[in-house]
Parts: C-alpha cells; structure tokens; sequence
C-alpha cells in the first residue's frame, strides 16, 4: 500500500474539487490544501481569522509578515499542531488537504500529521538517538519494517536532506552531534521519511548562519519537485528566493493576524496590489 | 581654538604622552570582600569536615568491634550480645533488600504520577496532585511507623502476602522471594513502607525533569504522527532519563537510612537470611535504633557503633556508584548536547 492511497478520512471519497480545478493536478501526484475562513484561539483570545488560501500542488508557498501576525500559529492550524498544549486552542473554518478535511468529525489530529510533516523553528533532533534513529523514529512509530526497508529510507531520506555525504560513516553517532544546519537538514530528512504529502517549514532558518540557510534553500527549490512546500518566514528575501506563491499577513490593531495579499511570488514583490504590503516590502515598517 | 589648534594639539605627543591625574586608589588592609570570601570558604569546608569527623569518631568507637571480629564483622550473620558474636550480615543484607524493593515498587509508580501530573492532569488538578503527593514527604516518620504496624501489616499478612504466595512462588527463581509462611512484619512489608516514603521524593524531582524537557521534543515527535503516549515514551522520557535516575537514586539514599517506619514492621529479627522477602529481617538502622539502649558492655557498644560505621559506607558508595552512573549518562547526553 503506497503512502497517496492512505489519506485521511478513508471513509470519504476523493471529492473532485472541479471548481479549483486541481483534481487534475492531484491524480498528477501533487497534493494541495485549500484553506477557508480559518480562525485560530489560544483561550479565548483569537490570534488570526478569515484566513483562505489555495496551498498549489508541487510548489512552495512562503508566509511573510512582521512579528505578532500569526504566520506560526496559520502553519500550525495546517497540521492541527495548534490545538497540542496546554489551555484551550482551537481553530475554526476548514482545511482541506487533497479534498478530505483534516478538522473533519472523527479525524484523528495524529494521523493527519503522518502526512503532513512538520520542520521547526529551532532544529530539534531527538538527542537520545542515532542519526540513523532520528530518521526512521517516525516510520518506526507505524510499524516494525525490516533492517533493510529501515536501511533504504535512511539512505533515502538523507540524500534527500542533502546530508548523507556528510553523515554517512557516523550513523550512529547521536543526531545532536551534528552542526545546527546539519540538525536542521536531519529534521527535514526525519519529517520526509514519512512521505509526507505537505512539508510544513516554520522559520526553518532562523536558527541558523548564512550558510547552512543557502543550504536548506537550495534543498527547498529540490524539494519541491517532489513535494508540495509551505513555510514561514521572517526573511522577505527568503521568500523571494524559495516561494512561487507568497502570503503576506499582518496583525490590525485587534492583534489579530488576517491574510492581506496573496498570489504569485514575484508579483507580490514587484507589484503588490495593497498598500500595506508594498509599505511592508519596501521595509517602511515590520 | 580653531579646529586646526586642536588637531595640532592631539597630533603633538607632549600633550597626550605623559601620565594623567591619578585615578587609581590603592586598597590596603582587609576588606569586606575578603571577610565574606573567607566565610564562605568556612562554611564550604565545614560541612565535609562535619562528614570527616563523624567518620572518624564512629570507626574510633567501633574499632575495638571491628578489630576482633574483622572481615567476619561483615560477613558473618551470628548476632549474639549474650556469647559476643557480633556478624552485621543481616543487617547489611535488610538493609539492601528493603531498599532496592522500595526503589522497584516507587520508581515505576512516582514517575507515572510525575508523568500524569506534568502530561495529563489538567490543569485545575496539578497542583493539587503535586501537593498531595509532596505532603508525604512532610508525613513523619513514626506516622508511617503506627499506619504499618496497625494498618499495613495486617493486610500484608491476610492479603498481599498470600497472594503473592500463590502468584509469583510457584514461579522459577522470582518465586523464591515469596516462600514461607506469612507473618507480616517482614522484609517485604518494609519495602513496601520504604517504598511510599520514598514516593514524593522521586515525584518531585522526576516532575521537575520532565517539565525541563523542552516543548519542542515534544511537539518533534508529535509532528512525526506520534500519539501522546508515544511523544511521551520516545522524546520525553529518553530527554529525562538522566533526571529520573537521579531522583530514583535520591529515593534510595532516603529508604537506606530511614529507621523508623522501617523498624516497626520489619520484625526486627536476625535469624539467617533465607532468601525469601517473607521473613522477618532487620535493617542497619532498626538494629541500631532498637539495640544501642541495651548495648552494656563495651564489645555490644563498639558493634552497634560499627553497623553505623557501615551504614554511612554503604550510604556513600551507593551515592558515589549513582553518581558515577548519572555522570556517565549525563556525558553521553553532554557529548551530543544541543550544538545548535
């Protein structure tokens, strides 16, 4: 059984979502979401609301916005990371991945995030296990494959990351040894190893030197080839570099975050249609 | 002055090369700091001193004890006050066996109870719990010591004991532990007592070290498709587990010198160790505590003395073989520390 076969909500057909035009697309291989009217709370405090976005199959959509907007708390509504913790998170609206919602009635949050991946802020390798056991600690959460599948994801998975050439002769060496773009690149190996369908980047790079932040840029533009990519970032030039579609939030005088402008990367940057992001692009505030 | 005046002037070494006003104020004689740098150096030396000088003084009282019986002292089990025979074998050994019972029964129950309150309770119930669970360790010994003697032991006789007889005896080896009839004050009741006082201590720390684990561990293996329990046994616990042996070893440093919960529901017999935990036994302490008022003659004195002698030794190599262990791990886990 292949990894697309399993969605969530197995019980709902496919809805062809003709009107988005994107069924084509999916049998394509990509997988795409479609955000609605989406609110989020901690409490009873609403963070961002009447978010809608259209997440494009096999590209990468960027979030922008000056601090406070709600960026992170949006990424994490979009594998219902947001609802973990403590107090009363909640989140309102509907998200689709490939036409099933993933807030739907009797969806488990765990087996949604099995195929939608995440990448934190600050790189959070597992420091208790090997580089090898960091990459298949998610696939081992599932079942018990055998040594050799276990061998092959890892191979897989790392070449993938662009680490295996750095990392291959000390697999066992613990995943907290390596450098912190090496820990970040093992995270994005570890959240691929799921095959997820979307990869979630939440300021990926914000950890991290100039360097190892060319490195995981470049991985994103291979990536994507492959998988279809949202990430936050506080980088307008990163968003420029790595995003085909670009999302620029900002938070009113309510401190609640709402979606300003939304569309192709390039466009958003060169010729923005709302005041506020050009005034935000062209650094006159955030 | 013109711009060009003062050019001149910071350009012209005889205005800036030669020593300034003074602004240094040589100290002389002896400061505040240095009063409180001694004071503290005092206080830092006094307390192993205190641990030195009680050592001493405790192999001095024991040493004609020690002398006379030698390497037998330890491991002979012959106790008799009346021929002078002094073996503190098993004192040594209920000492032991209460201790590591304690330890299997509360490290699994305390980190469990760590583990509800710092993962599961919600919240109107955390602090609750916690407090509760600290209490006990503001419970006083004695209180224990009455609540085993009238309460525990009598269930441990009618009840737990009889049902472990026919549970585990039957079974090879383990089933050694529970033979022979049960009498309720022994060895296993006193791992059970030990093992409750031991409780808040291993709770507390363990809730401490876990809520030390950072969120995103957690929240890793949760994006990973992890269910709670799952995050929590495969990032949360390993992140700890340095921790939570430190505060189940803290736990065995307690049940080894607690005396007198223990003492009331031991037995306090020193027949031959049988092997099983259904025989009544002594510890180091609860010989002590029951023994030093009859000690009259000098030989019985300096054989007490020597059982607390051996207690202190023991307490120390457990505390420095913990120690070593912890270390050990905490390297493993420092050599891969976060070099983010």
């Amino acid at each position: 059984m292949t990894m697309s076969e399993r969605v969530p909500g197995t019980n709902r057909a496919t809805q062809p979502v003709t009107d988005q035009g994107y069924s084509t697309l999916e049998t394509a291989g990509g997988h795409w979401m479609q955000v609605t009217d989406v609110a989020a709370y901690y409490g009873d405090r609403m963070a961002i609301s009447e978010i809608s976005m259209t997440i494009k199959p096999r590209s990468t959509t960027a979030i922008i916005g000056p601090s406070g907007c709600g960026k992170s708390t949006f990424i994490r509504c979009l594998n219902r990371m947001h609802e973990v913790g403590l107090g009363n998170n909640r989140v309102t609206g509907s998200v689709l991945l490939d036409g099933h919602d993933i807030y739907g009635r009797g969806i488990d949050p765990v087996q949604v995030r099995r195929y939608i991946g995440m990448v934190f802020q600050r790189p959070n390798p597992f420091p208790s296990m090997s580089i090898y056991d960091n990459v298949v600690a998610g696939i081992k959460l599932t079942r018990s494959p055998s040594r050799t599948e276990l061998d092959e994801a890892v191979e897989r998975c790392l070449n993938q990351a662009a680490l295996w050439d750095e990392v291959k002769d000390k697999l066992k060496a613990s995943g907290a040894s390596l450098s912190g773009g090496q820990q970040q690149r093992l995270c994005i190996a570890r959240s691929l190893a799921m095959q997820p369908h979307i990869l979630l980047m939440d300021e990926p790079c914000s950890a991290l030197d100039p360097i190892a932040t060319y490195k995981i840029e470049t991985l994103i533009s291979e990536l994507k080839r492959q998988y279809t990519i949202v990430i936050v970032t506080h980088n307008m030039q990163q968003a420029s570099r790595v995003a085909d579609e670009t999302a620029f939030f900002l938070a009113g005088e309510e401190r609640v975050g709402k979606l300003v402008e939304f569309g192709p990367t390039n466009q958003l940057f060169t010729n923005p249609t709302d005041s506020r992001t050009e005034a935000y692009i062209t650094g006159r505030f955030g | 002055m013109t711009t060009r005046d003062v050019e001149n002037e910071i350009a012209s070494p005889a205005s800036w090369n030669v020593q300034g006003p003074p602004i240094f104020a040589r100290r002389g004689g002896v400061g505040a700091d240095d009063v409180f740098k001694w004071l503290v150096y005092i206080t830092a030396f006094a307390v192993p001193a205190v641990l030195v000088a009680i050592f001493i003084l405790l192999v001095i009282d024991a040493w004609p004890a020690l002398e006379r019986f030698g390497l037998g002292f330890v491991t002979s089990s012959n106790w008799d006050n009346v021929k002078e025979q002094f073996g503190s074998l098993p004192y040594i050994y209920g000492t032991v066996v209460t201790s590591l019972l304690a330890l299997l029964i509360a490290t699994p129950v305390g980190v469990g109870a760590a583990i509800f309150v710092t993962e599961y309770a919600p919240r109107p119930l955390r602090v609750p719990v916690s407090f509760t669970i600290e209490l006990l360790a503001a419970i006083p010994s004695i209180i224990f010591g009455l609540w085993g003697f009238f309460v525990l032991t009598p269930v441990m006789r009618s009840t737990v004991e009889p049902f472990m007889k026919s549970a585990v005896g039957p079974l090879p080896v383990i089933g050694s532990l529970f033979q022979g009839p049960s009498v309720g004050k022994d060895l296993f009741t006193g791992g059970v007592i030990l093992s409750i006082m031991i409780l808040p201590t291993i709770v507390s720390i363990s809730r401490e070290v876990l809520l030390a684990v950072p969120t995103m561990q957690r929240e890793g293996m949760l994006a990973l498709g992890a269910t709670r329990w799952e995050a929590i046994r495969e990032a949360v616990i390993p992140y700890a587990r340095v921790g939570i042996a430190g505060a189940a070893i803290l736990g065995l440093a307690r049940a080894l010198g607690e005396t007198m919960a223990v003492t009331m529901v031991i037995g306090n017999s020193s027949r031959k160790i049988t092997g099983s935990l259904l025989t009544p036994g002594y510890t180091m302490a609860s010989a002590i505590a029951n023994q030093f008022t009859e000690a009259d003659n000098p030989l019985y004195f300096s054989a007490i003395v020597g059982v607390a002698a051996l207690l202190l030794v023991v307490s120390a190599i457990v505390n420095v073989a913990a120690r070593l262990m912890i270390w050990q791990i905490s390297r493993g886990v420092a050599k891969g520390g976060n070099r983010g």
